[in-house]
């Protein structure tokens, strides 16, 4: 029998993501992958499994879902509140489904991306090396309730359970940007005024980019609109005509035109990815070198990751059924503390 | 290089990028040399290169910080510009792509046409008279950038996006044309229609544009492009001829 998901209830949101399709900028296809890659290296530090398998990413609203074989699972990124058949589950550790128990995945309470990650991953055909939906490049497309996805199998069945403390990335707060290509087209009083601005994530905001909006006059560039399209890396941070900003995330557009006033670090990019709107942010420029030194494989991460795991021991509080344990049993004449 | 005001910029773009830019405007010059620069770094094989893409006038270098540095492929990237000489940028293929340009396929002829001091008939027989080369490709899948219209269409881009675009789309700033290949916000005009596809995921060979190739537009009635594009298998009625 292979092993399957079934998708009985989706959110809008709900995508097959891993860590992207790297190398293809020249031909015009982003890296795409998980919004908040460091969400999918969590799961995996937690699993025991190759960080490049597939989950399931969901965009604000979460699922309903069943496996038809038992298997390990992780909820990391977004807060989102789950249960399984109705028994609450903990973010950021591992937890068995069994088979045929319905896992019900609720909206985000903090963050905007969660992600879903089954031991052995979800084993759809890459595409170009990759099983990541690239909504814009028409690969793949959004989950639908009824889908059925397979299932890869989990090599490491008898890991112990394992939960991650998280660092909260959910906030916003001050964000670490660089200067790129372009930071020099603007003034340094428009550089200055925007190092200055409070910012708020907007509600518009997608797996391309997400618009950030502010009180007061735009950021716009000396000598107008008419820049010569240049490439871009996710993190650019882009004004458009009227002056305001769009952080570029993973799905975005290869080359573009509107300038672009400086990059945020890739290790500050999830606390972009995950500050849901009405979030404050603010921007501070590093210098080169100081950016460059913040730089970390995803190799190098998974490994800080795997060592930040702790073995999973229930303490009482944190099991919701604690009444149907018998956690006494038969009787005793009373005295045993006493009798020497 | 041929003199010391020509040197490129050299400029960080992400932690573990350099871009060389070789000017701030698009010239086919400076278009030339960002093409041929890229096939250059590619073929040095530089330790610790993980991607070199070009854009109109530009290249950028990736690289991983954990095999390399900044300072290390900075140098590599300097003595490349030392010895790197413009080839000659003769097109080898030319690709004929029918383009509808009636009132529902191009909302924004007559803005833009306007802007560029011309009639809307006459912008379309100017479009059709360029032979334009692809500059580079991006933004989406396989998506060209089409240059160089003559100067009257040094236009701007909208100051507000256009929130979506049909597949196809044939759009227009800054001398350029772009057959649009994204389901994306653009500051372009909309100023006639294609059934092109650029880029087809399914098949082995997923881009169907070659920097430097060469394209050229096609009118076409209304009734015509209806027939196009009910012909899936023609790919927009496009022909592409091999020319050396």
């Amino acid at each position: 029998m292979t092993a399957q998901l079934t998708i009985h209830n989706a959110g809008p949101g709900l995508t097959v993501q891993d860590l992207g399709r790297p190398g293809w900028k020249a031909q015009g296809l982003s890296t795409g992958g998980a919004a908040d890659p460091l969400a999918l290296l969590e799961a995996a530090a937690l699993l025991g499994t190759p960080p490049g398998q597939a989950a399931i990413e969901m965009m604000g609203f979460g699922g309903t879902f069943s496996v038809n074989q038992a298997v390990r699972f992780a909820l990391t990124g977004a807060v989102m509140q789950a249960d399984i058949n109705g028994e609450p589950i903990s973010p950021n550790a591992t937890h068995v489904l069994p088979a045929g128990a319905k896992l019900t995945i609720r909206g985000a309470k903090q963050g905007v991306f969660g992600y879903l990650s089954l031991a052995g991953g979800i084993a759809t055909p890459p595409i170009m090396g990759s099983r990541a939906t690239h909504l814009t490049a028409g690969i793949g497309k959004p989950l639908q309730p009824g889908d059925t996805l397979p299932l890869g199998a989990d090599a490491d069945r008898m890991r112990a359970p394992m939960k991650l403390p998280v660092a909260d990335r959910f906030a916003g707060g001050t964000i670490r940007i660089m200067s790129g290509p372009q930071t020099d087209f603007f003034a340094p009083e428009t550089l200055a005024a925007f190092t200055q601005t409070t910012f708020t994530r907007s509600p518009r905001g997608n797996r391309q980019g997400v618009r950030l909006d502010y009180d007061g006059n735009g950021f716009s560039t000396r000598d107008g609109l008419n820049h010569v399209s240049d490439l871009i890396v996710p993190g650019d941070i882009q004004m458009t005509g009227d002056g305001v900003p769009y952080v570029l995330l993973c799905e975005c557009q290869t080359i573009g035109g509107y300038p672009r006033i400086g990059s945020v670090i890739p290790s500050d990019l999830p606390k972009i990815a995950q500050a849901a709107p009405g979030t404050s942010l603010q921007f501070q420029f590093l210098t080169v070198e100081e950016a460059d030194a913040t730089a970390i494989s995803q190799a190098a991460t998974l490994r800080q990751l795997t060592r930040l795991c702790q073995p999973m021991i229930r303490a009482p509080h944190d099991i919701a059924d604690l009444l149907r344990y018998q956690l006494i049993s038969g009787a005793t004449p009373g005295d045993d503390l006493e009798r020497p | 290089m041929t003199a010391q005001q020509n040197a490129p910029d050299l400029r960080p773009l992400g932690v573990d990028g350099v871009l060389v830019r070789f000017a701030r405007t698009l010239t086919q010059e400076a278009n030339a040399r960002a093409l041929s620069f890229r096939d250059m770094v590619l073929e040095a094989g530089v330790k610790g290169v993980t991607e070199v893409a070009s854009s109109l006038v530009s290249v950028r270098i990736g690289f991983d910080p954990e095999l390399t540095n900044r300072h290390t492929v900075t140098q590599t990237i300097q003595a490349l510009i030392a010895e790197h000489k413009t080839p000659d940028p003769k097109p080898k293929r030319l690709w004929r792509i029918p383009a509808a340009f009636g009132p529902d396929h191009a909302p924004q002829l007559e803005e833009a046409a306007a802007l560029a001091g011309l009639t809307p008939a006459q912008a379309v027989a100017e479009i059709e008279a360029a032979t334009t080369h692809v500059i580079a490709i991006g933004f989406a899948p396989g998506q060209p950038y089409l240059g160089m219209l003559p100067g009257h269409w040094d236009i701007p881009r909208q100051t507000s996006l256009t929130e979506s675009l049909p597949r196809g789309a044939l759009i227009t700033a800054v001398r350029q044309l772009i057959i649009w290949a994204a389901d994306a916000p653009t500051g372009w005009r909309h100023i006639g229609q294609t059934a092109f596809r650029v880029y087809l995921p399914e098949t082995s060979q997923p881009f169907a544009f070659t920097p430097g190739d060469a394209v050229q537009f096609v009118a076409v009635s209304d009734a015509e492009f209806k027939d196009i594009k009910q012909n899936p298998d023609s790919n927009g009625g496009a022909t592409c001829e091999v020319l050396r």
